[in-house]
This record gives structure tokens, sequence and C-alpha cells, in this order.
């Protein structure tokens, strides 16, 4: 063990395992919302960080209106929810607008013209947060209850927390993803999706809506980061402007690791990626934590250049 | 023809140079991230300088001052940055009526800064830089091509600064905490910058002199929480933690996570987060706590310091921050030094050795001061300060 991991002990590897498996459930739903559009038209969405950003701004907006921009206790959870359906719509149908505005109409041009175009999006969302709650970190209200489960449970004083923030974070990132995958496996627009994702032409050939479905495409994304945000608000307690960027940045990580275009593996590169990192910090200290992370996306791609669970796809011009 | 000719060109002359006699516009800058978190400390920075000027009707000698506030940070990076610093620093330096550039705020920045200026022969004067290295040879955590390598081609020493450098932070820190008592020992934690890390190494060292026991050292860089570090510190059996930061740089936050991750952790940390910011970020785990600071924080402030704080407030409405005050000193020091320089004050050679050279300045922080010859000031005095009721309360002077 101690060959492996200088820095860790038993107790610290299976609390970090802890830690990273709620870091990376946050990193994986934003993760989705990148793999879902690259599946489907493959564009890049770079603006999807910045989006998820929005959606802290606007879950911040609502708990405000409502009266709870303080830690408040017990927690609010009606409020709670309110800020949740706020943010998720927020993020989904700004996700559509833009799909409909800045990338519908670039959909047959060469694929360098709608990346770009969401290079732009991405500015947009940056600069109007920016000029919405100015250039400094936010401070998000401590609402959810300090519980332990681990120490109610077993009594016991350890450095393994699950508490309520975790669970929190875990209770809402599993069902999401696995109403997600039900939706796509089991509905009538889900078989559509899987369809336009295969084959768009012979799709629309089959009287399928290409465009609603693409649409839908975009909302499911923005649902998710929406509820990202509230998420991260309340589990890491911080947002700013520039939250997007590093967000998206391990996001979009996460997606190519597990395979760009595959929601199973967006989900299984957040989690990896989010452990990684903890395990990266206890073993050998928090200035590593970056080369840690993309030194193992090197590696995957160099050996598995699809991604962990990609499908090798003929290129498509 | 020939007169009308003349006639021109005398009204050319006297439109460049209103008032003659070596009057016209000299122009000084600063250059502080005036983006970011840090904005809350910086925008008070440039009240006082403003401050300064105003009170001296903006004029000295037959030449009047023109003031402009750059901002060396970005949006992207909410904290200072290299390319826009350096932007900054040309920019100064082509301007031929820049004689003074007051700044920088964090110490990476100077590193940049400085060897810029100093081939153009400009002054510069930082209200709160404390990395040692950019002035003194041999420090603690400093490298062995410091400073000279900030003096490119030997040009001659244009930077100096108001407040003392870390090599003494650092080292009143560990005794502070010594004094304060370590039973567990303690993690030193830094932000992975220039002045953060060699802050961290000044602890470090004195700290070993002083046989308090280490429990871990790491770089702790921006991040959106730092749980696992905390379970770390905590696992480490440490009771102290001392962290060398930025508020920018999340050090409010890394506070939050230690105290939840092992409510009794006492923490120690230093100039670089003594702003308002940092108390929001940590929310109630920032009381208790110990922060030390080459000065003496606002509330504490007798004398010369409180008449002009009280000055600041019924100008600008809130309490100065703890660097406002050197940057009101800076700018003083810059007026005295362009004073001195009587006609030949738009000299960028004459402003920057009488800049230097200051001798016993009397300014407003209730005691007379110089330079050394190497740009720093001959004040030693830090402030212990403990964070009670979300503010800084001075607790003890510091040697």
């Amino acid at each position: 063990m101690q060959a492996v991991c200088p820095g860790g002990s038993g107790e610290l590897i299976a609390a970090g395992l802890v830690i990273g498996l709620t870091n990376g459930a946050l990193i994986a739903l934003i993760a989705i919302g990148y793999t879902l559009v690259y599946g489907i038209i493959e564009l890049i969405n770079f603006s999807h960080g910045d989006l998820f950003m929005l959606g802290t701004f606007v879950a911040l907006t609502v708990l405000a209106v409502l009266g709870f921009d303080q830690a408040t206790s017990p927690t609010p959870w009606l409020a709670l929810v309110v800020a949740l359906v706020a943010a998720m719509l927020f993020c989904g149908i700004l996700n559509v607008l833009a799909e409909r505005i800045a990338y519908r109409r670039l959909r047959n041009a060469p694929r360098l013209a709608p990346l770009i175009s969401a290079i732009g999006v991405s500015f947009i969302y940056i600069n109007l947060g920016l000029f919405w709650r100015g250039p400094s970190p936010i401070t998000f209200p401590d609402l959810l209850p300090n519980f332990d489960f681990v120490k109610a449970i077993t009594g016991a004083e350890t450095l393994i927390r699950f508490n309520a923030r975790d669970a929190f974070v875990i209770g809402m990132a599993v069902p999401l993803m696995l109403a997600l995958a039900w939706v796509i496996k089991n509905t009538k627009m889900g078989k559509a999706m899987r369809a336009v994702a295969q084959d768009r032409e012979a799709a629309l050939q089959m009287g399928v809506d290409v465009d609603r479905v693409i649409s839908f495409t975009f909302l499911l994304g923005g649902l998710l980061a929406g509820a990202a945000a509230l998420m991260h608000g309340l589990y890491n307690g911080n947002t700013v402007f520039t939250l997007g960027f590093t967000a998206g940045l391990k996001a979009f990580t996460a997606a190519v690791l597990g395979g760009i275009g595959n929601v199973t593996g967006a989900a299984l590169g957040g989690v990896l990626l989010g452990l990684l990192g903890a395990m990266t910090v206890t073993c050998y200290g928090g200035e590593w934590e970056n080369v840690g992370v993309f030194s193992l996306l090197v590696l995957i791609l160099v050996f598995r250049p699809t991604g962990l669970l990609g499908e090798q796809t003929p290129e498509r011009a | 023809m020939l007169i009308a000719l003349a006639l021109v060109a005398s009204a050319c002359a006297g439109g460049g140079l209103p008032g003659g006699g070596g009057g016209g516009t000299i122009k000084i800058v600063s250059s502080l991230p005036m983006t970011g978190a840090s904005l809350a400390q910086t925008q008070t920075i440039v009240n006082a300088i403003k401050m300064a000027f105003e009170e001296a009707n903006y004029k000295v000698g037959n030449f009047t001052i023109e003031f402009e506030a750059l901002d060396d940070a970005t949006p992207a990076r909410q904290n200072w940055d290299t390319a826009k610093e350096a932007e900054n620093a040309r920019k100064a330096v082509d301007d031929q009526r820049v004689v003074a550039y007051i700044g920088t705020y964090n110490s990476g920045a100077a590193a940049v800064s400085i060897p810029i200026l100093c081939q153009a022969n400009l002054a510069m004067i930082s209200p709160a830089n404390t990395y040692p290295g950019l002035t003194k040879k041999g420090a603690p955590g400093t490298e062995p091509s410091e400073p000279d390598k900030y003096y490119p081609g030997g040009c001659k020493r244009n930077y100096s600064r108001v407040v003392p450098a870390d090599d003494l932070q650092g080292a009143v820190g560990a005794r502070w905490m010594k004094e304060l008592g370590v039973t567990g020992g303690v993690y030193i934690l830094h932000d992975n910058e220039l002045y953060g890390k060699g802050l961290a190494d000044v602890f470090r060292a004195e700290a070993q002199k002083q046989g308090l026991k280490e429990s871990g050292y790491e770089g702790a860089p921006k991040a959106d929480n730092f749980r696992t570090l905390a379970n770390k510190v905590a696992a480490s059996g440490a009771d102290w933690v001392y962290y060398s930061g930025l508020t920018a740089n999340n050090g409010g936050f890394l506070l939050r996570d230690l105290k939840a991750a092992k409510a009794s952790l006492k923490f120690m940390s230093v100039d670089g987060v003594a702003e308002t910011e940092f108390l929001n970020q940590a929310g109630a785990s920032a009381e208790g706590q110990y922060i030390t600071f080459g000065g003496i924080p606002a509330s504490a402030y007798t004398g010369a310091p409180k008449a002009w704080a009280d000055k600041y407030k019924a100008k600008y409405g809130g309490t100065p921050e703890v660097y406002t005050i050197y940057g009101y000193e800076s700018a003083k020091v810059v007026l005295a030094a362009l004073q001195k320089a009587g006609a030949k004050a738009n000299d960028r050679a004459t402003v920057r050795d009488a800049i230097m050279g200051t001798k016993d300045f009397e300014g407003v922080l209730g005691q007379k001061w110089s330079f050394n010859a190497e740009g720093d000031t001959t004040i030693t005095t830090m402030a212990g300060m403990i964070i009670k009721n979300k503010d800084f309360t001075f607790s003890k002077e510091l040697k």
C-alpha cells in the first residue's frame, strides 16, 4: 500500500473514495450533457459548462427571492425543490434556444462552423454571468442539514464521512441518470433519439421529426446541467462566473474518457475522474491532482482512442 | 509669411507645454488586480491613492499629475495574469509621460513587471508585495538567481515596497505559533504561487529552528472544494494548519473544509487572505483563527493612522482594508519624490533615484521610516490578528 500510495492509510483512502464518488457524480451529470449532444449531432457543445454556471446563478437567485440567502436550519426543502425546478427548466430551455438559434442552421455546414458557434455561445454565457453577478466568487447559502450517516450508524468518530451533502448529491444524481437511461431505452422519443444518432437520413425517411428529437436532446442535457448546478452550489458552497470553464473541461474530459457519445460511458468517466482526483490528492498531494487525472486520460486514449465504452464509428464528414 | 510661421510654431510649443518653465503633465499609473476576489481590497487601495493626489490637487511644482488605475487581472483567471501585467508595464514604458508605477498587489506579478520597468528607468513602488526574493539575496525560500534576475543587465534598482517582506512574516508566524502552543504538529499548506510557496518555505525553516513538529507540507492549488486534503490534514494528527496563499485561490473555502474535517484544528494564515472576502468564504469557521500581517489593521490604528482612516471613512464610506493605508503611503512617497525632483519631475531616472532614496519619511504609518539600498522599508513591525465577530482584530505586535 505504502509503495503505491505513500500519503494514504486505509481510512484515508476510504474517506477519499466517498468524496471522489460525490465529486464524480457531479462531473458525470454535466458530462452526460456533452455526450448526449455529441452522440446525436456530433457537436462538442462548448457552451455546456457555462450553461451549468448560469444554472448555479438561477438557483442562487431563486433561493434569495424565497428568502434563503443565508444559512438556514432546518433545511427549507420546498425552496430547494423550487430552486431545482427553476434551474433545470432555465438550463433546459436555454439549451433548446441555443440549438434553435445558433446550431440548427449550421447543422449541414462543415463541422468547424457549429463548433465555433458553440464557442461563441459559451462566451455569451460567460459575459452574461459576469454582467449578472459580477466578477467575484459568490458564496452559496449553507442549507443542507449537518448530519453524518456513518457516525449515526456506526457511532464511531472516523474520517469517513457520508453526510447529508453527499447523500443529496448521490441521491439526486443516481435517480436522474437512471431516469435518463429509461427515457432513452423505453420511450418513443428515446427510440427516435437512438435512431437519429445512428443515421439521421434514414430516421428522417422513416418519419422521425429530426428537429424535434434534437431539440429534445438539448432539453435533456440542459435539465441535467440545471440539476447539477443546484447540487454544486449546495455541495461546494460557491460559484463564480468562470465556473463553467473548469467544470466544463472536467466534464468534457469525463465524456471523452468514457467514450464520447455513450451515456453510460460519460457517467462512468465522471465517477472515475472524481475518484482518481481524490486518490491523487490523498496519495501524492494537492498539487498533483490534475497531473494524475490527465495522465490517465492520455494513457486511456493512447490504448483505447474511442474511450472506455466508446465504439468504433466510421468518421462522417 | 515668415512671421506667420513663427507664430504657428510658438503656438504649438505653447500648447505642448502649458505653463512653460519645466511644467506639463506627468502621469502615474497603478497596476492592481481589479477583477476577482481581490477587488474589495484593491478598490480601496486605488481610492487611497486618488485621495493622496486629490489632497495635492493633482499638482506638484509646475506639473499636473494624471493618474490611471490599470487592472492586471483577467476575467478568465479571476486573478492577476502574467500577460496582462506585462502589457500594463509595457504600456507604462511606452507612455513617455509616466514617471512612476504603483503596484503590484501580487508578488508574482511584480516579478513580471520589475525587469520591464527597470530597463526603462521607471520607478515602481508596491503597496503590498511581500515575497523576499524580489529584493533580497539569499533569504529563505528564494532562488540563488534572485533578485538579480529581476534587474537584467545590471539595470539600476527601481523597485521599492512600503510593506515588510515575508522573511519577517513567515518567521514571526512560526514564533507566534510556538508561543500559542503546538501539541500535535503543524501542517503547512500553500497555494503553489511564488508568494504562497515562498512564504511557506520561510515559515517551514523557522518552524524547524523553533522545534515545531511538522505534520505535512503540501500544495493546495485552487479547487472547488478541499475535502480530500482536509481529511489528510485531520488524519495527520496536526493541531495547527499554516496556510500561505490567497483569497482568490479559495483560501477561505479551504479553511471551511478543514474545520469540517476536524473542528479542533487551529489555523494560521497570512496577509494574502487578510481581506473581507476571505471571511465571506470561510463563514463561521473563520472565528478565532490567526492571521499575520505586515502592519496594523485599521481597527487598531491610533494617532496618525487613525486620523487618516477617519478621513478615508468620511470620504469613501467603508472601513479601509488592511493594505489601503499602504496605497496612500505609496502615493505620498511618489509625491514627495516628485517634489524633490523639482523641475526634473518629468525625468524618469531622477524620480526613480528620489523614490529609492526616501529617507526618514513621515507619512501616515505613525512612524518614520526609510528605504534601504534594496528598496525595502526599515519598518519591521508585524501584527498578529485574531478573527473575531467577522473582523480582523489586532491581537499583538510580533517580532
